[in-house]
């Protein structure tokens, strides 16, 4: 066994969450990891930070101290004004070197997965990635990380003893968003790194990012399966009557009837909505958990037998294009009645 | 100028509809269950052979696991692969993403001269898509990531590539030699070439290669050179749901569900 960097002996008892940013804006997955932190690290009476990397990126200090943490740790270099695998690795690892926190939480997000990655094995310690829930041993101080064992309905247990800082990526959504508070104000730290323009040789040349739809924070889910035959356009009717949003199973996205991401599920998104509706959904295992969290959930399908029905609050027995389109008559008629 | 090489990191993966998980000790039943090559090594393999139709070259097909993943690699040797390298050694088991990164690293030197390194976005059993950004890491190379397109600059070794993200995209560009994951599903896999399927499951070469040949420090590698344990299975608990049966027809079904509609939201 290979020792990492800095070992359990040398720790600080710090819980570290990587403050991701986008447009001056902290990314809502890092709000998540912050609060899940706060809450960990107040149980082990030990400290919350985050840690920020960029250009000119102090307006966000502020943002994060409204989670709550105890310290920012500031990477600041004109070199980090956009992302850079080389750049982000470096910034990362100078300063967990010199703050030795024992854990690192990360989202899973395109590029913190590339740093994760790319850090751990910099650091020589483990990841834990795509975790579905997190918890800290009080009388070791070892985070145990929860991830969703493939194929069946088994929750694997990780952990690692030996190595530090014990890193683990959260998706967006399964950890829910806190509230900020005015009036909290931490101790913002700046480090600096050592980086020339030599070092970085992957460069963003053109980015068109647009707000996208956010399944994860929808309130209502209409999701579709392979029963909807297609016709997603009724699944958009009855959300854009609702507020919600359109989700899928991975059989439509396959065949190309609606953008992979709104696959829900496994490999798609995890979803905790008020409301969820699963239109000609079979209700297996990999689609079950992007549904987990709803607090109410509705079941259409013509067989009675569908695994989907146990998972359901409401079941109704019967063909999607006739129970949809009866709906959407109907609440258009009860809006119509308000209105009036 | 040296000929294209991209290697294409491939792992083999059981069947995830076929394997089923045991009621009674948690653990996953895998016996009887039949692979195939994880699929988004496909999509990895089609930019790479892509590459190869558009630029020439050459590209070899690198895997670690056991000799069982054999014959399913060769499939990849049917559809236009030169050459399998199989990382295969009783020390290399029960690797997590540093042993396994470090290992296939090793592979990729010693296969030498590559100028592309090609993974899948994750694999189905481990689905965590963190061996890329680790191999990067451990070979000192850029690395691009969820690559949907490439295209190559030989003359100023120059890898560009179009980035799917939510909601939209970036183009990006890395110097070469260096990792790219593909985007699952950016691409058509093709098919396998009969005309060359007798060669490749027949004397199609594949080199297999044990931590003695790569001069793997042992401390490394396999279980013992992994950090993370896994220390408890648990079932996955569902949440009570009521289970509760709405009949009639559908006017009938529909004015029950608005009203439940028109209640919790
Ligand atoms: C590694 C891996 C990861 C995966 N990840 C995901 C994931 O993230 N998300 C995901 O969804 N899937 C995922 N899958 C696929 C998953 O295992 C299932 O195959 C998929 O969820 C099934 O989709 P479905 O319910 O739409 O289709 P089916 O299983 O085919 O079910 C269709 C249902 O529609 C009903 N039906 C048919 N006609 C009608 C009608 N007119 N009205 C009402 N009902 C009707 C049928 O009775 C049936 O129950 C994954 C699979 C693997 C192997
Ligand atoms: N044992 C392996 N052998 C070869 N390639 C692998 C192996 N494990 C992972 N990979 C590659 O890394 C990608 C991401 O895998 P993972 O990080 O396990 O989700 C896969 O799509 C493969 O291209």
């Amino acid at each position: 066994m290979v020792a990492s960097a800095y070992t359990p002996q040398d720790e600080d008892k710090a819980i570290w969450v990587y403050l991701e940013h986008d447009a001056d804006q902290l990314e809502d997955v890092s709000k998540e990891l912050l609060g899940k932190g706060r809450q960990m690290a107040d149980e082990l009476g030990w400290k919350l930070a985050g840690l920020l990397i960029g250009h000119q990126v102090e307006p966000l200090v502020e943002q994060a101290f409204s989670y709550r943490v105890d310290q920012v740790w500031m990477v600041e270099h004109v070199l980090l004004k956009d992302f850079s695998i080389e750049g982000f690795t470096q910034a990362a690892y100078q300063a967990l070197l010199q703050a030795k926190p024992s854990v690192f939480l990360l989202g899973a997000t395109p590029n913190a997965r590339d740093l994760a990655g790319r850090l751990a094995v910099r650091l020589r310690t483990g990841l834990n990635a795509d975790c579905t829930d997190l918890r800290m041993v009080a009388e070791n101080g070892v985070l145990v990380s929860e991830v969703s064992g493939f194929g069946g309905g088994v929750l694997a247990l990780i952990q690692m003893a030996e190595h530090r800082p014990q890193m683990a990526t959260v998706r967006p959504g399964v950890f829910p968003l806190p509230e900020p508070v005015a009036g909290f104000v931490g101790e913002c730290i700046t480090v600096g790194v050592n980086l020339q323009p030599g070092d970085i040789h992957t460069q963003i040349l053109e980015r068109q990012v647009g707000e996208g739809m956010d399944l994860s924070r929808a309130e209502v889910l209409v999701a579709g399966g392979r029963g909807v035959e297609g016709d997603f356009a009724m699944l958009f009717e009855l959300a854009r009557l609702l507020k919600g949003e359109v989700g899928a199973t991975r059989p439509p996205v396959d065949e190309g009837h609606i953008e992979r991401e709104r696959q829900v599920g496994q490999t798609g998104v995890v979803c905790s909505p008020k409301i969820a509706i699963c239109c000609g959904i079979s209700g297996a295992f990999h689609f079950v958990v992007g549904i987990e969290k709803a607090d109410m959930v509705i079941a259409i399908n013509t067989d009675p037998q569908a695994p989907i029905f146990d998972y359901a609050d409401y079941c109704i027995v019967g063909d999607v294009h006739q129970v949809l389109p009866a709906l959407i008559a109907e609440l258009r008629r009860s809006m119509e009645v308000v209105h009036a | 100028m040296p000929e294209l090489h991209s290697v294409v990191c491939v792992k083999v993966v059981p069947k995830p509809e076929e394997v089923r998980v045991d009621e009674q000790t948690h653990s996953l039943v895998r016996a009887q269950v039949r692979s195939e090559i994880n699929p988004p090594d496909m999509n990895a393999m089609e930019m790479a052979l892509g590459l190869k139709d558009r630029y020439g070259g050459t590209v070899s097909i690198l895997s670690m696991g056991p000799p069982l993943f054999e014959p399913y690699l060769r499939a990849a040797l049917a559809m236009g692969a030169d050459h399998i390298y199989l990382l295969s050694d009783p020390a290399f088991a029960g690797a997590d993403t540093l042993a396994t990164t470090y290992t296939l690293s090793l592979g990729v030197r010693k296969i030498g001269a590559v100028d592309l390194v090609f993974c899948g976005e994750e694999s189905s059993d481990g689905a965590t898509g963190q061996v890329p950004a680790g191999l990067a890491e451990w070979l000192d190379l850029p690395q691009l990531s969820l690559l949907t397109h490439i295209d190559l600059n030989l003359q100023e070794r120059l890898a560009h590539g179009r980035r799917e993200l939510k909601g939209g995209y970036e183009i990006v560009r890395a110097t070469l030699p260096c990792v790219v994951s593909v985007k699952t599903a950016a691409n058509e896999p093709r098919f396998i070439d009969y005309a060359i399927k007798d060669w490749a499951f027949g004397e199609g070469r594949i080199t297999v290669w044990g931590h003695e040949a790569l001069g793997a420090e042992l401390a490394l590698i396999g279980l013992a050179g992994s950090p993370t344990r896994v220390t408890g299975l648990a079932e996955a608990q569902t949440r009570h749901r009521r289970r509760e049966f709405i009949d009639g027809d559908p006017q009938h079904i529909a004015h029950r569900l608005a009203q439940l509609l028109r209640d919790n939201n």
